[in-house]
């Protein structure tokens, strides 16, 4: 019997981990990195240890210290997680070699799934078909996908649409694999351009018995990392589901596994056949969609077989009360249909950039079918050093589409406040009709027009004047001298008040204008009807009627006066709108052509030398920030008139890097 | 004069309430007057001016106000319509008034390059003048906003030897600690050149600023040396070379964003006691969850409009004025008016009340005409807020004080002076606003112009002069056939009757807020809507100066 379990990991997973260890009265150790201090798994646990340091590399990926802070919490099994040490066979009999329980499959099993390579060699040889790699590529083979042997998660994955670029994406990979797993090992296959990404989920006992629990559907990607999940997959012919459940069970039953895994699959609709991809031998990120159709506790699961109890004896009450079977059935067909979002800190309007930083606000509404997996609340600080997901927000819905629109609304009603992220590109994708209609493939994003994946969906014509109005009266509750004087009263009125916000991230060239009037009757603009309600919780409400229409914006102001943000909800959505400041100070403005880091994160390599003339385009730095590596090339033709780091340096969001002065 | 008045007041009382809504009518049609007369002033140099100006990429003054002051804050813009009906353009080429800049209120004034270049007219001076008053009486630091092409020359003898009182008040008000920010946007030569000069603080904005004693062409005239523009009064040269320029400003936003630090730095905390503030839960940025420190006005101000009669000769209540403009009854406010001697001397209402959370006495005309009791009421209460340092509040509706023999023979002179003496010696602030007829004694009794009011304000419906219009030209009458009957000429009734009838219409345009505002007899015409909100800014910016009452009069004779 496990009686105290450490996770060997941070955030959402280890609240999901605890939630589980709670309810069967098992203590919970934390381990956590000097960023994560704050983070609302660290209290969750009954214990946590600390781990000096912030990057993986000095904290989650350190198995001795890992090890050693089980031992010293006295915990007496180790639950990996996903991710980090999660499919590290060394770690594995490590953990089981110092006489800890290790809630995971056995070392050997991580082994021979691990090499991606060798995996396909097994699951050929156990009948399973596979995508097979050509041995010396040519330009009929392209596209080509490289991917990172020790890889999973999409990272240290890049498509080849040039032979010619073929040995530098090899290159780029295997030093981002390097730097993120250790293990510079990649590979390369065939890249399916239109194919869905289908994965089944099993569970094994250790002695060959395979439990099947049914297939997700993961195809809705970007940066070839999962966004969209569900159970189950749509539009599959129950022929081919059940070869998946067969293929999958015979890839698990070939290395006697044990504990929880998923086999992904890649399937052409089209041609309606699927290929074996990896196994992953863990607890899958997406792993709730399958407990809420089958009610089952995939973790309880797991520390069933690890307690050496049958697994299906160890499927208890689901972990929400939304399941819609109580008790665990496994064996009986999927109830309705889940869907799960992964809600990111990522601005899809820039490459998707991690975003980092203080998340002000996040409310996802509490409701019937909703559940929600988080690792941060209102006030956590996301941090530059791991994964920038949020949470994962889930449906439980009798059907797709009423799954897919209740998800919608619960996304568009959430409050996240503080960092942009992919909630409007989440709430687009699951209203978009070849969505809905279930017409989904791993291309469904890049699909899209830029205008597309940009898509807000929020409507925006009053959400600068509601966020001018909430500025103005949030100024105005703060104000200490002639206090409670209307507004922008003016006994001789000669113009209206305006307020510019940036019409996109980072752009004073482009402004959104709020023009608006004060005085005796409170606020009002032109063709409008304004209406202003202040509360502690809620902000600045403010009620905007325009041709009889009224909508209610509910506005938050943060930031210095004249320099404020402002988070703005509306029943369509969110909008952050950054003020452009009334005074900047122009020894704070920088120079044209400065070239400044886009995010937080380190240089890796620097191209040029100062003094260099280099071409529009040119690449001139290298930035790795949030495991992925970034080019910063030069805007303009011009000399590198300064450079402000070396390899190694830290830069902050904004920090000025180097300046190319245009030439001409 | 005044009992008639009254008589026919009393008579035309009841149809008064029934044509209310014509009040509101012909207020509303004064209140559309005034607003085509501040939209002249607004207008400056007029259209094609404006455009060339705003091409240069420069602002207007009202424009360079909207960015100095805190955002979202009050302008208290005074003597808008400065040289109505005069020869110059209405609001004499300058604005000024009172706003708050990093929390500071701040007297500004603003030149309007759009008119003539900024130049400066009689009335531009008389208008800085009275701004620089207001900044001396309740300690005030001036921020100028200079752009101007120096004196209107065609009537320098009215500008050039009274103008030199502007730089002395510059320097007197230094003196006093009230500090100076002069923001140069452009030219400010000759004698302009000293408002830079005279200012603790000079900020000038780059390839704009102009600022030397003599151009090029006087130079030259005067030693033979060539010289340009640029280094005789250049802002880099100033910030420089000469150090007359403290900042140098890239642009015009520039310059007033460091006019606003500038300001910041003056370590100037609110003096005095605050009054009515109400008090937030934190002292962080995020929504406040504040305590309400006083309530809106029982009744609504909106009411004011029908409520002032359109004839003069309708009396109204002016505790229905009160209950629109005083803070309503609160927690902290039990009772909105608490009148004080309200069965003696029934022609002046006198009381206690607070107006944005700040207490003030009030004195309001009932009934227009003041009679001894009034007098010696008014007298009494004066003494009263004297002696707990209340400012106090005048509302005009006066025909004057009662005249005939028995008032003569009851001693009315000496009471009306007790009433003068009381109000010209009080040391408290005194406000006034004319909401009816100011005529007579009864303006100086009611802290008129003359008796220096820290602010003073008319609304539209205000008519001021030594006597009505009809009166005065029947008095005249009276006179000229006394003269004519004395000297034993027959006098000409018919031939009188053109000269009476000039006269009255002279006097009764020359009684009008238009006219009297031009003539600076105010600092504004205002909506009587307004009226709280602005009487709200004076008593927030009369506190920038302890409030001591005297207890010091002149001999009073009882």
């Amino acid at each position: 019997m496990i009686n105290r379990l450490l996770v060997a990991n941070r955030a959402e997973i280890a609240s999901r981990v605890f939630r589980t260890c709670r309810r069967l009265g098992i203590e919970t150790v934390a381990i956590h990195s000097d960023a994560d201090a704050g983070l609302p798994y660290v209290a969750e646990a009954d214990t946590a240890v600390r781990l000096p340091g912030n990057t993986p590399g000095e904290t989650y990926l350190r198995a001795d210290l890992v090890i050693e802070a089980a031992k010293k919490a006295g915990a007496d099994a180790i639950h990996p997680g996903y991710g980090f040490l999660s499919e590290n066979a060394d770690f594995a009999q490590a953990v089981v070699d110092a006489g800890l329980t290790w809630v995971g499959p056995d070392a050997s099993s991580i082994t021979s799934m691990g090499s991606k390579i060798g995996a396909k060699e097994l699951m050929k040889s156990a009948g399973v078909p596979i995508l097979e790699a050509p041995e010396s590529p040519t330009e009929a083979d392209l596209p080509l996908l490289v991917k990172a042997s020790a890889g999973g998660g999409g990272r240290g994955m890049r498509i080849v649409r040039a032979l010619a670029d073929l040995e530098g994406e090899i290159g780029k990979a295997r030093e981002e694999a390097a730097s993120a797993f250790g293990d510079g090992t990649v590979f390369v296959e065939p890249y399916v351009e239109r194919g869905r990404h289908v994965e089944v989920q099993v569970v094994g006992d250790g002695a060959g018995d395979v439990l099947v629990l049914g297939e997700r559907d993961c195809s809705i990607q970007r940066r070839h990392q999962k966004v969209v999940e569900e159970a189950p997959a749509p539009a599959l012919p129950q022929a081919t589901r059940e070869a998946l459940h067969e293929a999958a069970r015979a890839a698990a039953a070939a290395i006697d596994y044990r504990g929880a895994g998923t086999v992904e699959f890649l399937y052409d609709g089209d041609a309606d056949r699927f290929f074996f991809l990896e196994m992953n031998t863990r607890l899958q990120v997406e792993h709730p969609v399958t407990e809420l159709v089958h009610g089952v506790d995939l973790v309880e699961m797991q520390l069933a077989v690890a307690e050496g109890r049958p697994a299906v004896e160890g499927s208890g009450p689901a972990v929400e009360e939304v399941a819609l079977q109580p008790s665990g059935d496994p064996g009986r067909a999927p109830q309705g249909h889940a869907i799960e979002v992964r809600l990111y800190a990522e601005d899809p309007a820039a490459d998707y950039q991690p975003q980092s930083g203080v998340l002000t606000t996040f409310e996802v509404p509490d409701e019937p079918g909703v559940r929600v997996d988080g690792g941060f609340v209102s006030g956590s600080e996301v941090s530059t050093f791991y994964d920038a997901m949020l949470a994962k927000v889930m449906v439980h819905a009798p059907t797709r589409e009423q799954a897919c629109r209740q998800l919608a609304g619960v996304l568009r009603r959430t409050r996240i406040h503080g960092l942009v992220t992919n909630r409007d590109q989440l709430v687009a994708i699951l209203t978009d009709p070849d969505f809905v209609a279930g017409r989904v493939s791993t291309a469904f994003l890049s699909g899209w027009s830029s205008s597309e994946r940009q898509r807000t969906g929020v409507e925006t014509t009053d959400a600068p004047l509601a966020a001018a109005i909430a500025i103005a009266e949030t100024q105005r509750l703060a104000r200490t001298v002639q206090a409670r004087i209307p507004v922008a009263f003016r006994n001789v009125p000669s113009q209206p008040q305006r307020t510019e916000f940036e019409a996109s991230p980072g752009s004073t060239d482009d402004v959104l204008v709020a023009e608006w009037w004060g005085g005796r009757d409170g606020y009002s603009a032109e063709g409008v009807v304004v209406r202003v309600s202040t509360s502690s919780t809620d902000g600045v409400s403010v009620t905007i009627e325009r041709d009889g229409v009224a909508t209610t914006y509910a506005c938050r102001v943060t930031g210095l006066p004249g320099r404020e943000t402002v988070d703005v909800d509306a029943p369509s959505g969110h909008r952050r709108l950054v003020r452009v400041p009334r005074f900047l100070d122009p020894s704070e403005q920088v120079a044209s052509g400065s070239l400044l880091a886009p995010m937080p994160g380190s240089v890796v390599k620097v191209l040029v030398e100062q003094g260099q003339q280099v071409a529009a385009g040119d690449p001139v730095l290298v930035l790795e920030a949030m495991k992925m590596q970034h080019t910063v090339s030069a805007p303009t033709d011009g000399v590198v008139s300064r450079l402000e780091v070396a390899p190694g340096t830290q830069v902050a969001a904004g920090e000025v890097m180097a300046v190319v002065e245009e030439q001409g | 004069m005044s009992d008639t008045a009254t008589d026919t007041a009393v008579e035309e009382a009841g149809h008064g309430r029934l044509e209310t809504p014509s009040h509101r009518e012909a207020m509303l049609e004064k209140i559309a007057a005034l607003h085509a007369e501040q939209a002249k002033a607004i207008a400056g140099g007029g259209e094609k001016s404006v455009a060339r100006h705003h091409a240069r990429g420069k602002l207007l003054p009202r424009e360079r106000i909207e960015l100095l002051i805190d955002e979202g804050t009050a302008f208290l813009e005074l003597s808008p319509l400065a040289a109505w009906g005069s020869d110059f353009p209405v609001g004499a080429s300058v604005v000024t008034g009172i706003g708050v800049v990093e929390g500071v209120e701040v007297m500004i004034s603003a030149n309007d390059p759009s008119v003539k270049g900024g130049a400066s007219n009689p009335w531009t001076v008389k208008k800085i003048f009275r701004a620089a008053q207001i900044a001396q009486e309740n300690g005030l630091p001036t921020v100028s906003l200079v752009e101007s092409g120096g004196a209107d020359l065609p009537t320098q003898k009215e500008i050039f030897i009274p103008g030199g009182k502007l730089f002395r008040d510059l320097t007197r008000a230094s003196a006093r600690k009230e500090p100076t920010v002069a923001l140069v946007f452009g030219n400010s030569t000759a004698g302009g050149a000293y408002v830079p000069g005279m200012s603790d603080y000079t900020v000038m904005v780059k390839e704009q600023a102009k600022v030397f004693l003599g151009g090029p062409p006087l130079v030259k005239m005067a030693t033979g040396e060539e010289s340009d523009d640029e280094s005789l009064g250049g802002a880099e040269m100033h910030a420089r070379v000469s150090g007359l320029a403290d900042y140098l400003a890239e642009d015009e936003r520039d310059a007033i964003r460091i006019g606003r630090r500038i300001i910041a730095r003056l370590n100037r905390e609110r003096r005095g006691t605050s009054y009515g503030q109400d008090v937030p839960s934190s002292a962080t940025y995020d929504v406040p969850a504040v305590a309400p420190a006083y309530a809106e006005p029982d009744a609504d101000p909106e009411g004011l409009l029908d409520l002032i009669p359109s004839d003069l000769k309708e009396p109204f209540d002016p505790r229905e004025v009160i209950a629109r403009v005083v803070d309503g009854v609160s927690p902290r406010n039990g009772v909105a008016f608490d009148e004080f001697k309200p069965l003696y001397g029934t022609s002046l209402v006198t009381g206690w009340a607070r107006i944005h959370g700040q207490p003030v006495g009030i004195l309001a005309n009932a009934q227009g005409v003041l009679f001894s009791e009034e007098a010696q009421k008014a007298t009494q209460f004066v003494q009263l807020a004297n002696q707990s340092d209340t400012p106090l509040l005048f509302l005009h509706n006066t025909t004057g004080y009662m005249v005939g023999k028995e008032y003569e023979q009851g001693g009315i002179i000496k009471h009306g002076a007790m009433m003068i003496n009381a109000i010209s010696n009080s040391t408290v602030p005194h406000l006034t606003v004319i909401m009816g007829a100011s005529y007579g004694a009864g303006n100086y009794g009611m802290n008129g112009r003359a008796y220096d009011p820290r602010f003073l304000f008319t609304w539209p419906s205000a008519k001021s002069a030594v006597m009505g219009p009809a009166q005065l030209a029947g008095v005249l009458e009276i006179v000229a056939k006394q003269s004519a009957e004395s000297k034993g000429e027959v006098f000409d009734a018919e031939g009188f009757a053109g000269i009476k009838q000039l006269v009255e219409a002279q006097v009764e345009e020359q009684s009008l807020p238009f006219f009297l505002s031009g003539m600076l007899y105010d600092d504004g015409v205002i909506d009587p809507r307004d009226t709280r909100s602005i009487l709200g800014i004076c008593l927030s910016v009369i506190r920038n100066k302890p409030i001591v009452g005297t207890d010091r009069f002149g001999v009073f004779r009882p």
